[in-house]
């Protein structure tokens, strides 16, 4: 499909997406329940909460003891959310998610809300951006960022009614609203969300919408047709949509909120590796921390907006067809990189 | 239970005990297990196995039975001991001890019948259990939710994160038994981070608490029949007073006989030591890890 990208599209947050599909999955199966970790209010499971004051727990800001808790209600058929701050549902609880979770395989399902540096003014210790990398390698996890608002609220039902532990990740800021009830979402299915085969930007989150922007500066100023990949599903990745990419395309960038390492960007890289090697670049947070200020500021200052994607994807690109092994053989000719 | 034991009855609980007992001796040898606290809890899983939980191989799938979580995972020789004295799976089976084919290794494996859960990082299971006992809380049943802590593993914070929290969720059903045999591997709890006074602390949470001694089965049966309805709105702690190595004089309280893998002839001994026989001098290399 190609998608029409709106020129001012609508704004709502993903934990808005999440707030409402929770409150509709709880209307749909009665024992969905909710832990919550003092923050219900923040990452809008307080929706549900309101709802089912009778199936939503406050475990207080405990959220390893919610997590174990969580395993607990699953082993008789509640399907038992957790939801808090992605820093404090992926990595504060980890061997919680290790063993009781995963290695349980309790049908546990996480939310992990306040993800990258969109998170803004909390600074650093609120902004997670390794969740994914530490997740993808825990066996039976599933994982999932959907890149707007419709698309969080569908992916909150998807896990829901999936069998085993999965994590979902979304944001705080309002982001661009651009997916519909009629947009192809399957999990473990990446949906192209542009046709083109001059090289592929295989995007997670919010930075579909920037992957979006930069292949429309592609196309209008260098004649590039990029194919747009939202590859929502992180784990078990989309074998066949990454390598068919590869294929066609011959080069590939990422894009995620994520640290480079261990995300997305290393997810498609083992696909890409071992089925089909092409030139990749991968744009996301370069193992530093975050920091303070204002969401789009800082989505700029660390280099995750369409500028990046649109420069790495003509890094990509010279890569393969010049035959240059290394960014740094492109940087030494091509000033638009890191522009 | 009932309210009293009678002389008969202890008689088959010290019986069952000791076959128990038995079955840990001979585990620890050709790559050993935690013989120790195995023998230290023995007699408390015994007694909870012994018609005193609503736990049997045939009600393993039903939502009402009670629940045993062993969240100190390492004495699970005892459990798989009493499992299997109890008909859950062929005795025969413990001989799988330590084999790749088999799931009898140092911590609880679910497909063993009778592991409600997978254990082994501590502190985990309390929480699991109160998972649990509020489902069942859901669900308006009345059965109890059992979760056995080692002291040792009083030293986690999820512990007494999940202390609040149980108080927090009314979790009436739910009884947490410590096997109290005051060593934690090599050394006594009390010379690393002391414990005492342990049900002061319980109770400061807000627990209700009893403190009987973790061998005597009449004494064990007397703190259980006291447990306050499933119904209510309190946990309760039962601390149960053991020796580690309970039952063997050449290894009981010892610091250095934590993790035993004896010879087989050392298992012979022992096992005669068990019976109240006096034995020679262990052999075996005593281990000091820490």
């Amino acid at each position: 499909m190609s998608m029409p990208i709106p020129s001012t599209p609508g704004l709502k947050a993903t934990r808005q997406g999440f707030g409402q599909g929770l409150l509709e999955l709880g209307e749909k199966h009665a024992n969905v329940v909710v832990l919550g970790a003092d923050v219900s209010g923040s990452v809008l499971s307080s929706m549900f909460e309101q709802k089912f004051p009778n199936r939503f727990f406050s475990i207080g800001i405990a959220e390893q003891n919610a997590t174990t808790i969580a395993a607990g209600l699953a082993l008789s058929g509640k399907i038992p959310f957790f939801a808090s701050y992605g820093a404090f549902t992926a990595m504060r609880n980890a061997d919680q998610l290790r063993i009781s979770v995963c290695y349980n395989e309790a049908n546990v399902k996480i939310a992990g809300s306040h993800s990258g540096v969109t998170v803004g003014p909390d600074g650093a210790t609120h902004q997670v951006l390794e969740d994914l990398a530490l997740l993808r390698a825990l066996p039976h996890m599933t994982l999932v960022v959907p890149c707007d608002y419709e698309e969080a609220r569908r992916a909150t039902h998807a896990i829901g009614e999936m069998h085993g532990p999965a994590y979902l990740r979304f944001s705080r800021d309002t982001s661009a609203m651009f997916t519909t009830a009629e947009t192809p979402f399957r999990l473990g299915k990446a949906e192209i969300f542009r046709e083109g085969n001059d090289v592929a930007l295989i995007a997670c989150g919010l930075l579909v919408w920037e992957a979006l922007l930069a292949a429309d500066e592609l196309e209008k100023r260098h004649g590039i047709k990029a194919r747009v990949i939202n590859c929502h599903t992180i784990k078990p990745i989309d074998i066949k949509t990454i390598t068919e990419a590869a294929q066609q395309c011959g080069a590939i960038v990422t894009a995620e909120e994520h640290q480079v390492h261990g995300g997305l960007g290393g997810a498609v890289a083992e696909v890409v590796v071992k089925n089909y090697p092409v030139p990749m670049e991968l744009v996301g947070m370069k193992d530093s921390f975050g920091g303070s200020g204002e969401p789009k500021e800082l989505l700029q200052k660390f280099g995750m907006t369409w500028r990046e994607i649109y420069a790495s994807a003509l890094a990509a690109i010279e890569r393969r067809d010049k035959g240059f092994k290394t960014l740094r053989q492109v940087k030494d000719i091509a000033p638009y990189v890191g522009e | 239970m009932a309210a009293t034991l009678t002389e008969s009855r202890i008689h088959d609980l010290q019986a069952l005990a000791l076959r128990v007992r038995e079955h840990i001796v001979r585990m620890s040898t050709d790559g050993g297990c935690f013989t120790g606290a195995s023998l230290s809890c023995a007699d408390l899983l015994v007694y909870l196995y012994s018609d005193v939980l609503n736990i049997s191989p045939d009600n393993l799938r039903s939502p009402d039975r009670d629940y045993c979580f062993l969240s100190k995972g390492h004495d699970v020789p005892a459990l798989y001991a009493t499992l299997a004295e109890r008909g859950f799976f062929a005795k025969e089976r413990l001989k799988n001890h330590l084999k790749t084919n088999d799931f009898i290794y140092w911590h609880p494996n679910v497909n063993m019948p009778g592991v409600e859960f997978h254990s082994g990082s501590l502190g985990h299971l309390l929480s699991v259990a109160m998972g649990v006992a509020l489902d069942c809380k859901l669900r308006g049943q009345t059965n109890r939710i059992v979760v056995i802590l080692g002291d040792g593993e009083l030293n986690e914070g999820t512990i007494w994160e999940g202390t609040l929290v149980a108080k927090a969720l009314k979790l009436g059903n739910l009884t947490v038994i410590v096997d109290r045999n005051e060593f934690q591997a090599n050394i006594r709890t009390e010379d690393l981070v002391p414990l005492e006074p342990i049900e002061n602390k319980f109770r400061a949470f807000g627990w209700e608490t009893a403190r009987v001694n973790g061998h005597d089965f009449t004494a064990l049966n007397a703190a259980w029949n006291a447990l306050p309805a499933t119904t209510g709105d309190t946990p309760t702690v039962i601390i149960a007073d053991t020796v580690r190595g309970k039952g063997i004089p050449s290894i009981e309280r010892r610091a250095d006989r934590w993790f035993c893998n004896f010879s087989h002839d050392e298992v012979k001994m022992l096992v005669q030591e068990l019976h109240g026989e006096a034995i020679g001098e262990l052999t075996s290399e005593a281990l000091h890890v820490r």
